[in-house]
């Protein structure tokens, strides 16, 4: 791009007038800037959110990337189909799962096992772009902790009970037509 | 009463409420700045926050001391309490209120009452303080802004304003002016706090310091901030002095009630100004060096110089009760002042008509 380019906006900085040049107009303008604010606070509209009484509002929780769910379909059972997709997606290495043979007529494979670390997890939501068949997600729960390692490990009956507890406020994507439009819906 | 009992129940008095104030000062503070930023501030110890200073005092009482190993210690104790004393000693000439009843007789309110140079004494001594010695020498410009007043004595000062009914800073808002801001610079808060930058630099000379020894060095902070306030509210803002409700009265007829009356007003303007302080300082940005240096030496000094003529003046050729006079000549002063620095300073920004520079690419 050149200087003289035409798409190139030159801003000049603005001349002072007699007032800007007193000093005084400017500080009183910075006085009554912060008396502004400090008064919105007063009234209520500050910034703060007072954590473990009050929970913090999302824009929208359906595209908030908190800890992990494994959905089920209709008859209770979990939607993977352990084709290894996410753990591949996944840039932290992660997800570790366990395929083996489906008991069920319409897939072939399903999860013996489905561990994901999400003390390794870097929450990037690579998996869910990756799942072919909507199985996992990322939910708005964002406050996780835990006393140990071991219990930030989630296992397969972990994450599905992730789905019971927050399919109430968070429907499955799939079916909702995902959180925000144009999300590939299966 | 006798005679070493008053003082000494006085100054006990003045530290304690002072302890206090300064803890609270404190909270306050910090409550500002959070508003001022749209946040709460502290407010999990206790109702508010009230409880805030106890749980800092707890802390910085239970912290490791720690001495460096290269210190030369007696000094690097001494400090600490010797910044204290100096803020604190410079109370002794301050009222706090005016006078008290007792068994027909009255009180003065001030540790040392009647010291003739109250005035000078609180700059010597707040120059005394490590604080003041980069910047302190500028408050001493001051001193020519008070010869209007007739008296360093700060009751009579207050006294004169009281019988008059027009605050010094209807009368001389030239002075005013550099004291507010000479006051801010003697007390090292923003937007004066070069020895300092604690928002972003290592606190220069308490770098080493911990624990209590550390808490006193801002506690002594906020006592130069209070005698700041404390002073600009006696010099300028007619002391304990309110009309209607806080009026001048004569020492044979004080009543309990007015002198109570006295320093609640005292108090609250007070409070009012450090209120002020603190609003500035989240407000403005901080002076650079050179920007201090000039504004000190090139604006301070010749308003002050400016100041003691037209008070010269005044004096010579107006009616001592002619407090019109004096309040319109100088508001002219400070409106002709700020005119001439507008006009005179260079005009900003580049100039408009300059074409893009167009380089070799």
């Amino acid at each position: 791009m050149k200087p003289d380019d035409k798409q190139i906006k030159w801003v000049k900085e603005p001349k002072l007038g007699l007032s800007g040049r007193m000093y005084l107009g400017p500080l009183l303008d910075g006085l009554a800037t912060t008396a502004r604010h400090m008064l919105s606070t007063a009234r209520g509209d500050g910034m703060t959110c007072q954590f473990p009484e009050e929970r913090p509002k999302f824009g929208n929780p359906l595209i908030y990337r908190g800890v992990h769910r494994l959905n089920k379909d209709e008859q209770g059972r979990v939607k993977c189909v352990a084709c290894f997709l996410c753990a591949t997606a996944c840039p932290a290495h992660c997800i570790d799962i366990i395929g083996t043979q489906s008991p069920w007529e319409d897939r072939e494979k399903y999860p013996q096992s489905f561990v994901i670390d999400e003390l390794r997890c870097i929450y990037c939501g690579m998996c869910e772009e990756a799942c072919p068949v909507d199985a996992i997600e990322l939910t708005a729960l964002f406050d996780l902790t835990g006393a140990s390692r071991e219990e930030m490990i989630f296992d397969k009956e972990k994450l599905l009970s992730v789905y019971d507890a927050t399919i109430e406020q968070e429907p499955m994507r799939s079916r909702q037509g995902a959180g925000g439009q144009g999300h590939s819906a299966s | 009463m006798s005679s070493w009992l008053e003082p000494l129940i006085k100054t006990g008095l003045v530290v304690a409420i002072l302890n206090g104030a300064v803890a609270y000062l404190v909270l306050v503070e910090r409550k500002v700045a959070a508003y001022i930023q749209d946040r709460l501030g502290p407010n999990r110890v206790g109702p508010w926050g009230l409880l805030q200073p106890l749980a800092d005092g707890a802390k910085f009482i239970f912290k490791e001391e720690i001495i460096p190993a290269g210190a030369d210690k007696v000094l690097f104790l001494i400090a600490p309490v010797l910044i204290l004393a100096t803020a604190m000693v410079t109370f002794a000439t301050i009222p706090f209120g005016n006078l008290i009843p007792w068994k027909g007789g009255t009180i003065t309110l001030t540790a040392a009452p009647n010291m003739d140079i109250g005035l000078l004494f609180v700059f010597a001594i707040g120059s005394l303080g490590v604080y003041g010695v980069v910047l302190g020498g500028w408050a001493s410009n001051n001193k020519y802004s008070f010869l209007f007043s007739g008296s360093l004595n700060m009751e009579t000062i207050i006294a004169r304003q009281a019988q008059t009914g027009w605050w010094w800073f209807a009368v001389q808002p030239l002075a005013f002016g550099v004291f507010l801001v000479s006051g801010c610079a003697e007390s090292t808060r923003l937007p004066f706090d070069l020895p300092e930058c604690e928002q972003e630099l290592v606190g220069g000379y308490h770098t080493e310091y911990t624990a209590m020894k550390f808490g006193m060095f801002a506690f002594a902070e906020y006592l130069h901030m209070i005698t700041v306030a404390v002073l600009t509210v006696i010099l300028f803002f007619g002391g304990w002095h309110f009309w209607g409700i806080a009026p001048y009265t004569a020492p044979e007829n004080v009543t309990w009630l007015g002198a109570v009356m006295h320093i609640v007003v005292l108090t609250v303007k007070t409070l009012m100004m450090i209120f002020f302080f603190m609003w500035i300082r989240w407000s403005w940005p901080r002076f650079r060096y050179d920007q201090l240096m000039s504004m000190a030496w090139k604006t301070m000094i010749p308003l002050g110089v400016l100041n003691l003529l037209v008070c010269a003046v005044c004096q010579e050729f107006l009616d001592p009760a002619d407090m019109l006079t004096r309040c319109v000549l100088g508001w002219l002063a400070v409106g002709g002042c700020v005119l001439y620095a507008a006009m005179s300073a260079a005009p900003q920004g580049r100039a408009a008509d300059v074409s893009p520079p167009v380089r070799p690419l």
